[in-house]
């Protein structure tokens, strides 16, 4: 073609961005020695290696030694060697080594893109205007958290040597996420990036070497599932970083369970889009494009699940479609492209078979015309409408360029259609009345919303999901917190399961006494119909106790869901004026409750009294917080605000231990209800009096119907069920080891939030039990991003 | 058949079968448009629902539009030598200066004639094909000046009226203004609007004022400047595209270059956007002219891409597209060389206007 004939063509043309460079960095290379642990590249032990291709062209890149368990092994030991030095390192010097990465990775930028676009297939501009800086910026942000934590987080100290798994769809900017906060924590690392990307950690590695990482406190190993494995179960890890899917950060929970690692997982999403009739639909339209055509659709938060609104449907759609004929598909290295490849032969068939499949189920399927190049991974962008719910491809995560849409009539239905899904983990709303965005946002089960936009992220600003997208917040101060704990927790005993007898018989009192559950706000018998007998520390029965089950638990958990709606969207002030009359009517009987103790417990008079008056004093204390645990407003680096909301967490399942039986239950149960979380509270089985005696003061304190449930119990039973219940959010367990760690086991079934004392007592003054612990444990962080201007 | 009957000098600078197939194409395609749509935009009576849409504009969606726009986008090598001609053939040269002259007009339509040196014409290998700007742009009393040098040239003659750059003359005043440059013979006229109308949402007022001058433009087309950097808000500049449009504008265009803030591309990305919504409500294309600080080849590469990507192939030709620019051509001049040789050029290098 001549210029002329160019003149009236007005082709854009190739414009490939240059391989050279990251050729020949891949040729200067001895990747059979990829490994980087304690500071030195080495060989796998046994020698193996496995092949990155290049999903472009399906050409082999480069064959990388593959661990195995030894070598995770050498990895932990050398990071374990390297963390006292390493957290004892001033702020100031762990700041300087962040420093130098975020500067090290900007003068290499180009490299890190290019390198990231081979191995991934990602479109170069997305490497290089989005990944690459994004990750620059999470380490240089974090430096500053690394200088400043001893004021930010007093107290705190880094959890210690931890694994971290991160996934094929950003090898970089997941490493950083990753990488980032926990050095600056004063953790050390073993990090382990995906099969199908392992050339940009390489590089990543062979910065540390330069800029002077000490050895040790950044460890890479490559390989596939069974080094995961390694690293997960690793006694000598403290905590797990995942980012991957949900299916196997079930698994990681499971294999976590009981281990006492502490667990952050980023998993899989469905995250809706929804577009109201009063947005900028042209705009909308280029949200979309950035949503799920971003990076092929390979992205956890991708707005895969288009909810448009039912009278701007038909126009809109066509202005997808006609938006989606200029997408160009090819060459990621082409500075022209929009969508490259899928990362791998798997992941196309994968996408081409649940393509298949929902329209098998009566789906609509539309794609522009256009030829995809013949070799690579390609898939062209799909539009699938006509879409029910209950399709396939309405409720998987398809992880590809394919968006789904869906109409709605009215606010409330979409936001029952956004929040009906498993995940939780991003959400955009269009629209231009900050009114009706601004009540959408709250009413969303997701940790990141985005008002008017779409995919955007900073390292100031939580990221993290709800539901079963996992939990744990990456990002600002919220992730910071992920990789320390309590520097002093408190002294702490351990734990005995205790089992009793269905009784058959009681002591006469003057008046019998019948303490039954306490459910949806009414005292109801136990759907067993037996009793046991509460023994007192000399084991004569004072009483009895109703043997709760399954189905009072399930019973419970549908009284609190339900009592989330009034509980739940109560003020804050509201809440603490209820708080405060909980604590005013507990204190008119605290003689009463004394004695009780006293009688059960077998504890001093005054240690009796001291208890119930800590108890009402942590009351008022919840009560005092519950409209002070307020979010931030962050100022990323844009003309946007971005507000980390507090939100209730939902249900809450709470078992609570047999020592200070009183206020062990006030300790856990007021920060989660100062919150706006409604419980079911199973209370010490050993003594569950003092919790059945607390019926007739919550029934005079104003609480609503269902916001405090109390079924008491067989506590490992009753504890599993709970972990077992889909519609729980959270479980806090004071309980044996043996039963805590079937909780987190069987918590895997949802994710919920799972807090134990790892078979251990809590010392309700010391850190561990603070009041502070608790009331963040109670929230869930969601990000909400308002982009502003006229 | 074209829609537009005047078609400045694009049939000879190109393929023209290849024109007229793509027209064809385009209006075969369309199937919301009546059989014969009109050769210019008639215009429509004043209807407020066609405002409704464009209130609604996210400037947080738009300057990421454009800023990414541009970076998806890449033209290299020759492909890039001929966007730049593209560029050079949609360009209405111009001069609006408080001390011009007519010598100084006579010269600018010299280089309008003959605006790339033989060296770069024969290295492009444009053979006999010529390509040239759009149109020379001037002030009233340089029209006949202009008109006489470009005769039969095929550059089209624009004057600015209406009490550029303001507007505020009386009414009949800048009617009578558009009349004068007609006879003297200008065959594009450049209005601008009242802004103090958008302001006061007085938009029947504005649209029955362009209705007015598009009457008194006669044949010669009408392009109505918005003054988009003095409008405030993109809101308002896309309701005032929409009223013009009604009000059977040819064109409508961002800016006088006078305002503080010239063409940018969130404001440019509106207007286009208010075209495609009237020409799917309508069958009619409107022309889209960015004036004022377009200076660099590579903003007016931008430009190209924004068309090309928000509106299609077809808006590239100069009956759908032009460039209000002053000094773009010499940038323009220089990038060819440099396609050319490799080396970077000097201003000097190249005849100055």
């Amino acid at each position: 073609m001549n210029i002329l004939e160019r003149f009236g063509a007005m082709d854009y043309g190739p414009a490939p961005e240059s391989r050279a460079e990251a050729d020949r960095w891949i040729a200067g290379r001895d990747f059979s020695r990829a490994l980087f642990i304690d500071g030195a590249w080495t060989a796998s032990a046994s020698g193996r290696t496995f092949a990155t291709a290049e999903p472009a062209q399906g050409r082999h890149l480069a064959d990388i030694s593959q661990a195995d368990a030894s070598d995770v092994d050498r990895a932990v030991a050398a990071a374990a060697a390297a963390l006292p030095a390493w957290r004892e390192t001033s702020g100031y010097g762990r700041a300087r080594v962040l420093y130098a990465l975020g500067r090290a990775i900007q003068r290499h930028a180009r490299l890190f893109a290019v390198l990231e676009t081979i191995d991934n297939g990602k479109p170069i501009r997305e490497s290089r205007d989005i990944d690459v800086p994004l990750a620059i910026r999470h380490f240089i942000h974090h430096a500053g958290w690394a200088q400043n934590l001893d004021r930010e987080a007093p107290g705190m100290v880094s959890v210690g040597v931890c694994g971290q798994i991160i996934p094929w769809n950003f090898p970089l900017l997941m490493l950083s996420w990753k990488i980032a906060p926990a050095l600056a924590a004063g953790c050390t690392v073993v990090l382990k990036p995906a099969e199908f990307t392992p050339l940009t950690a390489i590089l990543f590695a062979e910065i540390c070497e330069r800029v002077g990482v000490p050895k040790g406190v950044v460890n890479i190993v490559q390989g596939g599932p069974e080094v995961g494995e390694a690293i997960v179960t690793h006694s000598d890890v403290a905590k797990i970083a995942f980012t991957g899917s949900s299916e196997v950060g079930k698994i990681i929970r499971g294999r976590t369970a009981g281990s006492g690692k502490q667990l952050s997982l980023e998993l899989g999403g469905k995250s809706p889009f929804i577009v109201f009739e009063d947005a900028d639909l042209n705009s909308a339209v280029e949200g979309l494009v950035d949503g799920i055509w971003f990076n092929q659709g390979q992205v956890c938060c991708a707005g895969s699940r288009l909810l448009v609104q039912e009278s701007v449907a038909g126009e809109f759609l066509r202005k997808v479609k006609a938006r989606m004929a200029r997408l160009r598909v090819g060459d990621p290295l082409d500075k022209n492209t929009d969508i490259g490849p899928l990362v791998d032969q798997t992941q196309l068939e994968r996408v081409r078979g649940l393509v298949a499949e929902g329209v098998a189920q009566g789906a609509a399927c539309w794609q522009p015309q256009g030829e995809l190049p013949t070799s690579g991974h390609f898939f062209a962008p799909t539009l699938v409408s006509d879409l029910a719910p209950a399709n396939l491809l309405a409720q998987e995560e398809i992880f590809g360029p394919v968006l789904v849409s869906m109409t709605f009539r009215d606010t409330a239905e979409a936001i029952e259609l956004a929040n009906n899904t498993r995940y939780g983990l991003a959400a955009s709303i269009w629209s231009e009345t900050i009114g009706l965005a601004l009540q959408v946002a709250p009413a969303l089960k997701a940790g990141v919303v985005w008002i008017n936009g779409t995919n955007m992220f900073d390292a100031a600003v939580g990221f993290g999901g709800y539901r079963e997208s996992g939990f744990g917040r990456e990002g600002g101060i919220e992730g910071m917190q992920a990789y320390l704990k309590p520097a002093h927790g408190g002294t702490r005993s351990v734990l005995e399961p205790y089992t009793f007898q269905v009784a058959d018989g009681a002591p006469g009192d003057l008046i019998d006494r019948t303490p039954k559950l306490f459910i949806a706000g009414k005292q109801v018998r136990p759907d067993s119909n037996y009793s046991y007998g509460v023994l007192d520390h000399g084991g004569a029965v004072v009483g009895e106790a109703g043997v709760g089950n399954r189905k009072d638990i399930r019973d419970a958990v549908s009284a609190a869901r339900a009592a989330t709606r009034s509980w739940g969207s109560a003020t804050a002030y509201n809440r603490a004026q209820v708080l405060y009359y909980l604590a005013e009517n507990l204190s008119a009987r605290t003689g009463e409750f004394a004695q009780r103790l006293q009688r059960l417990t077998g504890v001093e008079a005054d240690k009796a009294r001291e208890e119930v008056e800590a108890s009402i004093e942590r009351l008022f204390a919840c009560a005092g917080m519950a409209d002070k645990v307020e979010g931030r407003v962050h100022n990323p680096p844009m003309r946007a605000v971005a507000m980390a909301l507090n939100e209730p967490l939902g249900v809450i399942g709470i078992v609570t231990p047999d020592g200070q039986p009183l206020l062990g239950l006030v300790a856990m149960l007021a920060p989660a209800l100062a919150m706006g979380n409604t419980v079911v509270v199973v209370p010490s089985a050993r003594w569950p009096l003092l919790a059945t005696d607390l019926y007739s003061v919550i029934e005079t304190s104003d609480v609503p119907a269902g916001a405090i449930n109390i079924v008491t119990g067989p506590g490992a039973d009753l504890a599993k069920v709970l972990a077992r219940h889909d519609d729980v959010d959270g479980l806090w367990l004071v309980t044996d080891k043996a039963t805590a760690a079937e909780a987190e086991r069987e918590s895997a079934g949802n994710l919920k939030r799972v807090w134990t004392s790892g078979g251990l007592s809590v010392d309700w003054n010391g850190q561990d039990g603070a009041i502070d612990r608790f009331l963040k444990r109670a929230v869930e962080i969601k990000n909400v991003w308002v982009p502003y201007g006229d | 058949m074209t829609m537009h009957p005047k078609t400045p000098n694009s049939g000879k600078t190109q393929n023209s079968a290849e024109l007229v197939q793509l027209r064809q194409g385009r209006v075969a395609a369309n199937t919301s448009a009546p059989d014969t749509l009109p050769e210019r935009n008639p215009g429509m009576p004043f209807d407020v629902r066609f405002l409704d849409a464009l209130r609604r504009v996210n400037l947080s969606g738009l300057e990421r539009r454009a800023s990414t726009l541009t970076k998806r986008r890449s033209i290299k090598g020759d492909n890039q030598a001929a966007w730049l001609l593209r560029s050079l053939a949609l360009m209405d040269l111009t001069t609006l200066n408080s001390n011009d002259t007519d010598e100084r007009v006579r010269r600018l339509c010299a280089k309008a004639l003959n605006p790339l040196s033989r060296d770069l014409r024969q290295g492009l290998g444009l053979g006999d094909t010529v390509i040239r700007p759009a149109a020379v742009c001037v002030y009233h009393p340089f029209v006949a000046t202009a008109a006489h040098a470009l005769r039969g040239s095929g550059v089209e003659v624009a004057a600015v009226s209406t009490a550029f750059p303001h507007g505020l003359a009386p009414l009949e005043t800048r009617i009578r203004e558009i009349e004068l440059s007609v006879a003297a013979g200008a065959t594009e006229i450049d209005v601008v609007i009242k802004r103090g109308l958008v302001f006061a949402g007085r938009w029947e007022e504005l649209f029955e004022e362009v209705q007015a001058f598009r009457q008194a433009c006669g044949d010669a087309h009408l392009k109505v400047i918005l003054g988009t950097g003095d409008l405030a808000t993109l809101r308002n500049v896309g309701l005032a595209s929409m009223v013009a449009m009604m009000a059977g504008a040819d064109f409508i265009k961002t800016s006088t270059g006078k305002e503080s803030v010239n063409a940018t591309l969130p404001v440019g990305l509106v207007m286009v956007r208010a075209i495609r919504a009237y020409h799917e409500a309508t069958g009619i294309r409107i022309g889209f002219k960015p004036a004022g600080g377009i200076s660099t080849a590579k903003a007016s590469l931008d430009w190209l891409v924004l068309i090309k990507e928000e509106l299609g192939r077809e808006w590239l030709e100069p009956d759908l597209f032009r460039f209000g620019a002053s000094s773009l051509l010499t940038d323009i001049e220089r990038q060819l060389e440099h396609h050319l040789t490799g080396r970077y050029s000097a201003g000097y290098r190249h005849a100055m206007a």
